[in-house]
C-alpha cells in the first residue's frame, strides 16, 4: 500500500516536471562569482526578449563561483547549458574535456567575449602615496594587495598586467620579470580572490594599493566606501575578455541548443550591452563605451595574446607549478 | 541449594572447556557478525571508497611526477606549516582544555551551564565565519590587533594567526574527550592519597593524572587531526604568502585552480598517510599509557 503510494505520487511529480518542461524551458547559466548582480538584470532583459520574439517563456538559473571551480563542476556534471566565465582558460579547459566544441572562441563575435574588463588601482583618498603608474607600485615602502596567481584568476590577470607594462614601454621580458619580482616583494598579504582582497585592503586598512578588476574598482568606489578611496588609471594595462560558450553535452540532452545559442547571442544587442556598462564591464559596442566614457576612461591597452601567445601558454610559463610565479618565491 | 547448582555447571563446564579450541568462538553478546558487516559497509561507503577514488587518480601519475607534486618547495613548506601549526594548536588546546574542563567538573558557579556551552560553539560555527571574525579582531585596525602592532606584535596574516585559528576550532576537542573522564574519576581515590599523606602536586601527578593521560591523548590527536585538514577558517587569516603562511590545503585548491587534479589528489594523499600514521601512533601511544597505568583497555 505505502509502496504503491509513493509510487503513484512519484509519477505524478514526474508528469509535473515533465509538463512544466514543455510549458517554459529553463536555462541555467554557470557564472564567476562577481558577475551575479549584472546576470540578474541580463536574465530579466533576455526573458522578455525571448518572450516578445519567440512567443515562449523562458526560465534562467544562476549558479555562481569562483570562475575556474565552476568550469570544475561542469566538467563534474553539472548541467548547465552555457558557461560565462572571466577567463578563457575556463571555457578552454572543458573544450579539452569534449563539453565544448574545439573552436567556441568563434562561435560568437569578439572572440567569443560580449564585455571586457581591465586592471586598475585602488587608492587611499588623495592618494598619499602619490601612486599614478606601474612603476609606482615597485617604490620601497608601498604596499601592494593582490589575489594570489595560484587561486585567483583576478590575480594572474594582475601579474599578467603588471608584465605586459613592462613591455609595453619596449622592456624587454627579463626587465618585466625583474619588475613582477619586486612588485610581488611589495606585497605583504596574497588575498585568496577578488572579494577577499577588497575586504582586506578596505575592511583590514592593509596595503597602500589594491590591483583588481576595473568593474570590481567601480563598484568598491559606489558601494562600499564612495569618498574613502580613489581609481588610479595606470598608463597602460590588460584587457581582459569575459569568454561565453555552450555546454553542449547539456543542451545535446535537454534539447535547449537554439535557446542557448539566443541566450548568448543577446548579449552583443545593445540592451545587454548597456546593462554591461552599467555594471562596469566595458561593451564591445563602442558607441554604448562612449556613452559610458565617464566611467571607462581610456587606457592604452595590451592584450594577452600581444605579450604571451594565449591565456593557456601564460598559464604554463608563469603559474603552473615551477613557473615563474614559483620562482618568485623560491629562488633567491 | 547444592543440587540446584551442580547440574547448572555440568551443562556449562564442558561448553566451557571447548571453548578454546573451536574456530569461531561463541560471544556472549549476540548479532556480531551483522553489526561487523555493516560496520565494514558503512566505513567503506563514508569513507573507504572516496579515499580509495583518491589513491586511483594519484596513480594516474608516474612516480617522478608524484614526486616532483609533492615535493617540490612550496609544498614542503606548506607541509612545515601545516603540520607545525596544527601541532602547537593542539598542545595549546591540551592544556588550556584540561584546565577548562577540569572547571567545568570540579567547580560549580553561576552561569556553568552557559560556559559549558560555550565550549562547543567552535564545532556549530562556520569555519569561514571564525576566520573572519578573528582576522577582524587581530588585523592591524582591529579590537585586539591595534593594541598589539604599535608593540610590533603582528598575528593577522603571520604563521601565527594560523595557529590562532587552528586553536579556536580545536578546543572542543581536548575539554569534550577529558570532561566525561573526570567526571568518571573516583574522588575517594584523591581523598585516599590525602589521607596517605600525598601533597596536593602528588595527588595530581600521581593519581588523577594518569587516570585522564589517555583521554587526554585522544583530545590531543583529534584537535591535531581536525587542524591539518582545516581551511576555511585559516584561509582568511594566514595571509597565504608562498613559503611562509600557505597551507597544504590552499596548496591543493591552488593545483586544482591549475586543472592540475593528479597533483592535488597526490599531495592529499601524503597529507593523508601522514595523518594516519600519526593517528596511528598516538593510539599506540595510548594503549601503551593505559597498560603502564593498569587501566582496563
Amino acid at each position: 500500500m505505502k509502496f504503491k503510494q509513493i509510487t503513484t505520487l512519484s509519477l505524478a511529480a514526474v508528469a509535473l516536471t515533465a509538463s512544466n518542461f514543455a510549458a517554459s524551458q529553463t536555462l541555467l547559466n554557470a557564472s564567476y562569482d562577481v558577475a551575479r548582480e549584472f546576470y540578474k538584470d541580463y536574465n530579466t532583459a533576455f526573458t522578455a526578449h525571448y518572450k516578445k520574439t519567440s512567443g515562449k517563456d523562458v526560465k534562467v538559473d544562476q549558479a555562481h563561483g569562483g570562475s575556474s571551480a565552476q568550469a570544475r563542476a561542469v566538467a563534474d556534471g553539472l548541467d548547465a547549458d552555457v558557461v560565462t566565465m572571466n577567463t578563457t582558460t575556463d571555457i578552454e579547459f572543458l573544450a579539452s574535456k569534449g563539453l565544448v566544441v574545439a573552436d567556441w572562441a568563434k562561435r560568437f563575435p569578439n572572440n567569443a567575449s560580449p564585455t571586457t574588463s581591465t586592471m586598475l588601482f585602488l587608492v587611499r583618498q588623495g592618494n598619499p602615496k602619490a601612486i599614478r603608474d606601474w612603476d609606482d607600485l615597485v617604490k620601497p615602502g608601498v604596499q601592494v594587495i593582490v589575489v594570489n596567481p595560484k587561486t585567483g584568476g583576478n590575480g594572474r590577470m594582475a601579474y599578467l598586467a603588471a608584465w605586459g607594462s613592462v613591455r609595453k614601454k619596449g622592456g624587454t621580458d627579463a626587465q618585466a620579470a625583474e619588475f613582477v619580482g619586486k612588485l610581488f616583494k611589495n606585497v605583504p598579504v596574497l588575498a585568496k580572490g577578488g572579494r577577499d582582497a577588497t575586504t582586506i585592503f578596505l575592511q583590514r586598512n592593509i596595503g597602500d594599493v589594491l590591483i583588481t578588476f576595473e568593474s570590481e574598482v567601480v563598484s568598491v568606489d559606489r558601494e562600499f566606501s564612495a569618498g574613502k578611496v580613489d581609481a588610479i588609471h595606470p598608463s597602460s594595462s590588460l584587457v581582459t575578455e569575459n569568454p561565453v560558450a555552450v555546454v553542449e553535452r547539456t543542451v545535446a540532452k535537454k534539447g535547449t541548443a537554439a535557446l542557448a545559442k539566443a541566450y548568448l547571442d543577446y548579449l552583443y544587442s545593445d540592451e545587454a550591452q548597456e546593462i554591461a556598462a552599467r555594471h562596469a564591464l566595458r561593451p564591445r559596442n563602442p558607441a554604448i563605451l562612449k556613452k559610458y566614457a565617464g566611467t571607462f576612461k581610456p587606457i592604452q591597452f595590451f592584450t594577452v595574446q600581444d605579450y604571451f601567445g594565449s591565456l593557456g601558454d601564460a598559464q604554463k610559463v608563469h603559474f603552473n607549478d615551477g613557473g615563474q610565479f614559483d620562482k618568485l618565491y623560491t629562488v633567491k | 541449594m547444592t543440587l540446584a547448582f551442580a547440574p547448572a555447571a555440568a551443562l556449562v563446564s564442558p561448553d566451557a572447556r571447548q571453548r578454546p579450541t573451536r574456530r569461531s568462538p561463541k560471544r556472549v553478546l549476540p548479532g556480531f557478525k551483522l553489526t561487523l558487516g555493516y560496520t565494514v559497509l558503512y566505513l567503506s561507503l563514508i569513507v573507504l571508497i572516496p579515499l580509495s577514488a583518491l589513491f586511483f587518480k594519484t596513480f594516474t601519475l608516474s612516480f617522478e611526477q608524484f614526486w616532483a607534486a609533492v615535493s617540490s618547495p612550496r609544498v614542503l613548506a606548506s607541509y612545515r606549516l601545516t603540520f607545525g601549526a596544527s601541532f602547537l594548536a593542539a598542545l595549546v588546546n591540551v592544556v588550556a582544555g584540561l584546565l577548562v574542563a577540569w572547571v567545568l567538573v570540579r567547580y560549580s558557579f553561576p552561569g556553568k551551564k552557559i560556559v559549558d556551552a560555550l565550549v562547543d560553539l567552535p564545532f556549530a560555527l562556520p569555519t569561514a565565519v571564525a576566520g573572519i571574525s578573528l582576522t577582524a579582531l587581530l588585523a592591524g585596525n582591529g579590537w585586539v590587533g591595534q593594541y598589539l602592532e604599535p608593540h610590533g606584535i603582528q598575528l593577522a596574516f603571520k604563521p601565527a594567526g594560523v595557529v590562532i585559528a587552528l586553536i579556536f576550532i580545536g578546543l572542543p576537542f581536548v575539554v569534550r574527550t577529558v570532561q566525561p573522564v573526570l567526571e568518571d574519576a573516583e574522588k575517594e581515590l584523591e581523598e585516599a592519597a590525602t589521607c596517605l599523606g600525598a601533597t596536593r602536586w602528588q595527588t595530581f601527578t600521581r593519581v588523577i593524572f594518569p587516570s585522564i593521560a589517555p583521554a587526554l591523548l585522544t583530545g590531543f590527536a583529534m584537535a591535531f587531526a581536525r587542524a591539518i585538514g582545516e581551511y576555511g577558517s585559516v584561509i582568511f587569516i594566514a595571509g597565504n604568502m608562498p613559503m611562509v603562511s600557505e597551507i597544504t590545503p590552499l596548496i591543493i585548491i591552488g593545483k586544482l585552480e591549475q586543472y592540475d587534479y593528479a597533483g592535488a589528489t597526490a599531495v592529499a594523499l601524503v597529507m593523508l598517510v601522514f595523518s594516519f600514521v600519526l593517528l596511528l601512533l598516538i593510539n599506540a601511544l595510548q594503549a601503551w599509557q593505559r597498560k603502564r597505568s593498569g587501566a582496563p583497555a
